[in-house]
C-alpha cells in the first residue's frame, strides 16, 4: 500500500520555515530559467511577427541584413518585371523598392547612443505591411522629409517623439506619426520617403526589394528564377522566415547562456533540497521504523520521501514562475548584434514555457530528495524503533 | 537526620530558600492556567529535599523557579537574601553561574566537548587562569571517579557515566544549591544507585543543598524531606525514612 | 579567553554534521564561482573599452558607422590644430570558414596604421614583407594561435559586406605590446580593398568607415574633437569624432540591456544561497535549543549564544566563498579558451574577489538572523524541554 498524499504534503506543512527557505531558493531558480526563456521567446515572437506570409524579400546575395545590401535601380527593374507578382485594384504591381539606412541616435534616459533602422517606404510598401496603423498623428506626405517613427523609438530615443524632429543629411526630418505594427520588428524603426532618401543620401541602389505573389505555391519558383538570374546577385526568401531568421543567432545565444547560468544555479537550490530532505529523513527515523513495522514497505517510504521531495519543488516552481509572469510587463531595448540595430521586445510567456519550468522544478526536487529518500528506504526496522 | 557539616564560612542557621507568597501562571492563548498558588516555603542550608506530586501538581515548575531558570508571576524567592524573582537577566544569569548546580534528566552535555572540556565550561564565567581552571576541573572529576576518563566525548560514555560529568559540572564554581530534575530518569537501576550515592555524598560531605524532583521512589527515599504538591499548591511535607 | 572558547566551539560544531556542512559549503562555493564569473564576464565586455587609449581619437560619419567617409578627408583632418597623424581602417566583416569564427578585420592605410598603433608589435621584416605584399595580411598571434596559421598561409575569407571570396596571405603576426592589447586583430591592405570595390561598384570606392587619429598632447582631446567635427559641419558627410576608449564603450553600451541583465542575475545566485544557507542554519539550530539553554542555564550569556550561532554561520559561508574565490579562477580560464576570441582579455578582478568576499560574509551573517533572533528569545525552560 502506498502512503497517502495527504500525509506528505502535511510533513511540508510542519516545519514552514525549512519548507519556506528550500522553495524560495528553487523559486529564484525558476524565476531565472522562466525569465530567460520568456525573453528568447519574446525575441523571436517579435521578429515572426514582423512580416505578412505571402511577402517576398529580396537582398543582395552574400548580405546578412537589409542594411548590408545593395540593389542597383537596374536590378531592381528586373526584380520587378517577374510575372507572378501580385497587382493591386488598378493593376499596378504590388511592389517596393526600399533603402535602409542605419542611424545613430541617441536614447531617452541615457547618454548612450544606438542604430535605428530607417526604411524608405512607398506607398506600396505600406499596403504590403497591413500590420502597421497609425496610432497617433498621420503618415507622412511623399515627396517631402517628414517621417513616422515604431512606437518603440518614439518613446525609447531623444528627439523622435510625435512633433519632434531628428537631423540627419543635412535635413531636418520632422516626426508627424507613430505606428503599432503589432509588437513586430517593425515597432523599432522609422520610416520615411523612399525617393526622399534615396536623394539626399545620394544613393543609386536600393536595399531590398519587397513584393507579394499572386499565389504563395509560386515562391519555389520564383526564388529559383531570381536567384539563377545572371544579371542579379539576390538572396529571395519568405519575408516572415527573413526576419525569423535575423533573430535566430541572438535567441540562441539567450537560450543557451541563460541555461547554462540555470543549470549552475539549480546545483545550489538542489544542495538546498537534499539538505532539507535529509533532515526530514533523520527526524523521522522512528516514524519510519512504525511505518515499517506496520507493514508498509520499503518502496512506499520511498516513494512518499520521492513525492515529498517533488513537491516541495513543485511549490518553488509555480512560486518562481507566478513571480516570472511579472516580467511580462517589462520592455526590452537592446541592440540585436545579428543586424546591429536596436530592436524592442518584450517577454513572452507561453503555456509551453509554464509547463517546462515546473517539469525542471519538480526534477530539481527529485534530483535532490534522491538520496535521502534511499536512505528513508534503507533504514533497518529495528534500528530506527530504537533511534528515537 | 544526618548530621550536617557545614564548612565553616557558611555557617548559618536561617533559611536558605525563603519563598513567600508565591503564583506561577502559565498563559495559552487568552486562557490562563495556574501551575503554582500561593507557595510558602523554607528550605534550611544543608536540606536534602525532594519534590514530589502528579503529573501537573506544578512540581518541575517549582524546581525551575528555585533554580532561577524561569520567573513567578508573583510573590518572592529569596536565596540567601537575594530576591531572585526581583533581578534582571543578565544579574540572574550571572547568580546562577555562581550559586546553582544543574542536573537534568538528559545530562545536557555538549556533545562536541570532551569530559574535561563540559566540566570546565562554567569556569569561562569565572576568571581563573587556565592552570587555576585545570587544577579544579581534575578535582572534580576525580570526587567523582572519572579522572581516567577525561579526555573522552559523551558519546562515547555511558550514560551513568554522562551524569557524573554532568554533576562535576555542576560542582565546579561551588555553588550552595544543586538543582537536580529526574536525575536517575534515564539510567538502569545500577547506575542510578551510583549517582544516588554520589549526591548522598555531596550533600553530607559537602554541605550541598540539594531539591530535587523525581518518580523514582527509592530516588525519592534518598530525600530527608518530602514535599507535596498537588495541582500547584503544597500539600505538606514529610520526612523520608531512612533507607 | 572567552573569545577563543567560542571560536573552538564554532569550529568543532561545524563540522558535527559533515554531510550537511560539507554540501552547505559546496553550495556556497558555487554560487560564489558563478557569482564571480558572470561579473567578470561583464567586466571583460568592459574591458575591451580599456584597451584603447585616450590618445587617440575615432572619426566617423555623423548619421551611423554605416554611412562611409570620404578618404579625402584625411588630410582635411591631418590640417587640424593638435592632430599629429591620421590612419584609417574599414571593417571588412568577412566570415573564415563559418560564422562560428570571429574575429576582427580591418583594411587599413598600413603606412599610419602601425606607427599610431605602437602596441601591435610588428618585426621590420615582417612589415616590410607586408607592405611588399598587397595581398598580404597580418594576424594578431591569439589568432595566429588559434588556428595555426603561419607565415604564408594563405586565407581565404568570404566578404559579406563586400561580397565575394577574398584570399590573404600571411605576411606577419604581430604580438601585444601590453597585457590590455587586443592579439586577435586581422589587418588587410586598404588599397587592395579600393582597388577591388573601385572595379565592381565604383560609387563606393575611395571611402572608408572610420579615420584614426594621433593626438599631439592627449589632454586636447575634447579640443581637437570638436575642431575636426566643425570642419565637416555642413558637409553631406558630417563627422562624429570621440576618443578611442569613448567609442569602444559606445560599442559595449549598446548591449547594455544584456550586461545588467547579466549583473542582476549574479546577484540572484547570491540570494539563492542565502536561502540555503538560513535553511541549514535554521535545522541546526532547531536541533541544538536543549544546548543552548543548557548554556543559558549555566549562566552564559544571550549574547555568547547568539554569536555561537552567528560565528557558525559566518564560518561555514567563509570556507565555502574562500573555495569558491580560488576556484573562479580555473574556471574562468576554461571559460576563455571555451569562448575563444570573443573576449580579448578575461581576468577576474581584484574587485570582484572583494564582491565575493564581502558576499560569503553577508551571507553567513544574514543566514543565521531568524535562528539566532529565535534562540536569544526562547525561555530556558521551554529550550530544554525542547525535542528538535
Amino acid at each position: 500500500m502506498a502512503l497517502s498524499f495527504s500525509y506528505v504534503a502535511r510533513n511540508l506543512l510542519v516545519r514552514k520555515l525549512t519548507t519556506a527557505f528550500t522553495a524560495l531558493g528553487m523559486a529564484l531558480v525558476v524565476f531565472v530559467f522562466a525569465t530567460v526563456l520568456m525573453m528568447a521567446e519574446g525575441l523571436r515572437a517579435t521578429l515572426v511577427g514582423t512580416g505578412a506570409p505571402d511577402n517576398v524579400l529580396v537582398i543582395g546575395r552574400g548580405s546578412q541584413t537589409e542594411v548590408q545590401s545593395t540593389l542597383a535601380r537596374d536590378q531592381a527593374a528586373i526584380i520587378e518585371s517577374v510575372a507572378a507578382i501580385a497587382s493591386d485594384a488598378d493593376g499596378a504591381k504590388l511592389v517596393s523598392k526600399e533603402p535602409l539606412v542605419l542611424l545613430n541616435l541617441e536614447k531617452r534616459g541615457s547618454a548612450n547612443l544606438a542604430n535605428v533602422v530607417a526604411r524608405g517606404v512607398t506607398a506600396n510598401g505600406l499596403r504590403l505591411r497591413p500590420q502597421a496603423n497609425i496610432i497617433a498623428g498621420r503618415m507622412f506626405r511623399p515627396g517631402t522629409s517628414e517621417i513616422v517613427v515604431g512606437q518603440a523609438i518614439a518613446s525609447g530615443f531623444k528627439n523622435a517623439g510625435l512633433g519632434e524632429a531628428l537631423h540627419f543629411a543635412m535635413q531636418n526630418w520632422r516626426v508627424v506619426g507613430v505606428f503599432d505594427a503589432g509588437h513586430s520588428g517593425f515597432d523599432s524603426e522609422i520610416w520615411g520617403d523612399a525617393e526622399q532618401m534615396m536623394q539626399l543620401f545620394r544613393r543609386n541602389a536600393f536595399s531590398s526589394v519587397l513584393f507579394r505573389l499572386i499565389d504563395s505555391e509560386k515562391f519555389a519558383r520564383v526564388k529559383e528564377q531570381l536567384e539563377a538570374d545572371p544579371r542579379l546577385n539576390v538572396a529571395v526568401s519568405a519575408e516572415t522566415q527573413f526576419y525569423a531568421d535575423q533573430s535566430e543567432q541572438m535567441a540562441k545565444f539567450i537560450r543557451v547562456l541563460g541555461t547554462a547560468i540555470t543549470l549552475i544555479f539549480s546545483v545550489g537550490a538542489i544542495i538546498g533540497a537534499a539538505i532539507t530532505m535529509y533532515a526530514s529523513v533523520a527526524n523521522r527515523t522512528g516514524e519510519i521504523g512504525t511505518l515499517r513495522a506496520l507493514g508498509f514497505t520499503r518502496r512506499s517510504i520511498l516513494q512518499a520521501f520521492l513525492l515529498e521531495a517533488m513537491l516541495l519543488g513543485g511549490l518553488g516552481g509555480v512560486v518562481g514562475l507566478f513571480a516570472a509572469s511579472f516580467m511580462r510587463f517589462v520592455h526590452v531595448s537592446t541592440t540585436n548584434l545579428q543586424t546591429f540595430a536596436e530592436i524592442a521586445f518584450s517577454f513572452r510567456l507561453s503555456p509551453a514555457i509554464a509547463g517546462y519550468v515546473v517539469l525542471f522544478a519538480i526534477l530539481m526536487g527529485l534530483l535532490g530528495g534522491f538520496l535521502p529518500a534511499t536512505r528513508a528506504a534503507r533504514l533497518n526496522i529495528v534500528d530506527a524503533l530504537r533511534a528515537d | 537526620m544526618a548530621t550536617q557539616l557545614l564548612l565553616p564560612s557558611r555557617f548559618e542557621m536561617s533559611a536558605l530558600i525563603e519563598i513567600r507568597a508565591l503564583n506561577k501562571i502559565y498563559r495559552r492563548g487568552d486562557q490562563q492556567i495556574p501551575v503554582l498558588v500561593d507557595i510558602e516555603l523554607d528550605i534550611r542550608r544543608g536540606d536534602y529535599v525532594s519534590l514530589m506530586g502528579p503529573s501537573g501538581s506544578g512540581k518541575s515548575t517549582l524546581l525551575n523557579l528555585i533554580a532561577g531558570i524561569d520567573k513567578p508571576s508573583g510573590g518572592t524567592i529569596y536565596v540567601d537574601g537575594v530576591d531572585i524573582a526581583g533581578i534582571s537577566d543578565n544579574e540572574l544569569a550571572h547568580w546562577r553561574a555562581h550559586n546553582v548546580g544543574f542536573i537534568f534528566q538528559f545530562y545536557n552535555l555538549m556533545p562536541v566537548l570532551t569530559a574535561f572540556e563540559n566540566v570546565e565550561l562554567p569556569l569561562l564565567l569565572s576568571d581563573l587562569s587556565k592552570r587555576e581552571r585545570r587544577t579544579n576541573v581534575e578535582a572534580v572529576l576525580s570526587m567523582v571517579g572519572l579522572s581516567d576518563r577525561m579526555d573522552h566525548y559523551p558519546n562515547e560514555l555511558s550514560g551513568g557515566q554522562q551524569q557524573r560529568v554532568a554533576i562535576a559540572r555542576a560542582l565546579i564554581m561551588d555553588p550552595m544549591l544543586i538543582v537536580a530534575d529526574e536525575p536517575t530518569g534515564d539510567l538502569d537501576r545500577f547506575s542510578a544507585d551510583e549517582i544516588l550515592k554520589l549526591l548522598q555524598r555531596l550533600n553530607t560531605e559537602l554541605g550541598k543543598t540539594i531539591v530535587m524532583v523525581t518518580h523514582d521512589p527509592k530516588c525519592a527515599a534518598q530525600a530527608q524531606r518530602l514535599i507535596h504538591l498537588e495541582k500547584g499548591v503544597l500539600r505538606g511535607s514529610s520526612h523520608a525514612e531512612l533507607a | 579567553m572567552i573569545g577563543t572558547y567560542l571560536l573552538r566551539l564554532v569550529m568543532k560544531n561545524m563540522w558535527r554534521h559533515q554531510l550537511r556542512t560539507a554540501l552547505t559549503v559546496l553550495g556556497i562555493t558555487v554560487a560564489i564561482i558563478s557569482f564571480g564569473l558572470l561579473r567578470t564576464i561583464v567586466s571583460s565586455w568592459y574591458a575591451s573599452a580599456e584597451f584603447s587609449s585616450s590618445a587617440r581619437l575615432v572619426t566617423r560619419n555623423a548619421i551611423s558607422l554605416t554611412f562611409p567617409l570620404p578618404i579625402t578627408y584625411a588630410e582635411k583632418i591631418r590640417q587640424v590644430a593638435g592632430v599629429a597623424n591620421v590612419t584609417w581602417a574599414n571593417w571588412f566583416g568577412g566570415i573564415y570558414i563559418n560564422q562560428h569564427n570571429f574575429f576582427p578585420q580591418f583594411a587599413i592605410h598600413a603606412d599610419s596604421y602601425f606607427d599610431i598603433h605602437p602596441e601591435y608589435v610588428l618585426s621590420y621584416e615582417q612589415k616590410k614583407d607586408f607592405m611588399h605584399d598587397r595581398r598580404g595580411c597580418v594576424v594578431g598571434r591569439k589568432i595566429a594561435d588559434q588556428y595555426g596559421w603561419k607565415i604564408g598561409d594563405q586565407i581565404p575569407l568570404r566578404g559579406t559586406i563586400y561580397p565575394g571570396i577574398w584570399n590573404f596571405v600571411v605576411r606577419g603576426i604581430y604580438e601585444p605590446g601590453t597585457n590590455k592589447t587586443d592579439a586577435s586583430q586581422f589587418l588587410l591592405h586598404w588599397e587592395y580593398l579600393n582597388e577591388r570595390v573601385k572595379s565592381v561598384l565604383p560609387s563606393r570606392a575611395e571611402s572608408t568607415g572610420l579615420f584614426i587619429v594621433q593626438l599631439a598632447d592627449s589632454k586636447q582631446a575634447a579640443t581637437v574633437s570638436a575642431a575636426i567635427d566643425s570642419v565637416f559641419h555642413n558637409s553631406l558627410a558630417e563627422t562624429r569624432t570621440e576618443t578611442q576608449k569613448a567609442f569602444q564603450l559606445g560599442f559595449v553600451a549598446m548591449v547594455d540591456t544584456i550586461l545588467i541583465a547579466i549583473q542582476s542575475v549574479a546577484f540572484v545566485v547570491i540570494v539563492i544561497i542565502l536561502a540555503v544557507v538560513a535553511n541549514t542554519m535554521t535545522m541546526t539550530a532547531r536541533e541544538r535549543t536543549p544546548e543552548y539553554a543548557t548554556l543559558k542555564a549555566l549562566g552564559f550569556s544571550v549574547q555568547f549564544v547568539v554569536l555561537l550561532i552567528v560565528g557558525e554561520s559566518i564560518m561555514i559561508a567563509l570556507t565555502g566563498g574562500a573555495l569558491g574565490m580560488l576556484g573562479t579562477f580555473p574556471v574562468a580560464q576554461a571559460f576563455s579558451k571555451a569562448t575563444g576570441s570573443m573576449f580579448a582579455v578575461f581576468e577576474v578582478s581584484s574587485s570582484t574577489l572583494w564582491l565575493q568576499l564581502i558576499a560569503a560574509v553577508l551571507v553567513g551573517l544574514l543566514a543565521s538572523i531568524i535562528p539566532a533572533w529565535h534562540s536569544a528569545r526562547i525561555r530556558i525552560v521551554d529550550g530544554l524541554r525542547a525535542v528538535a
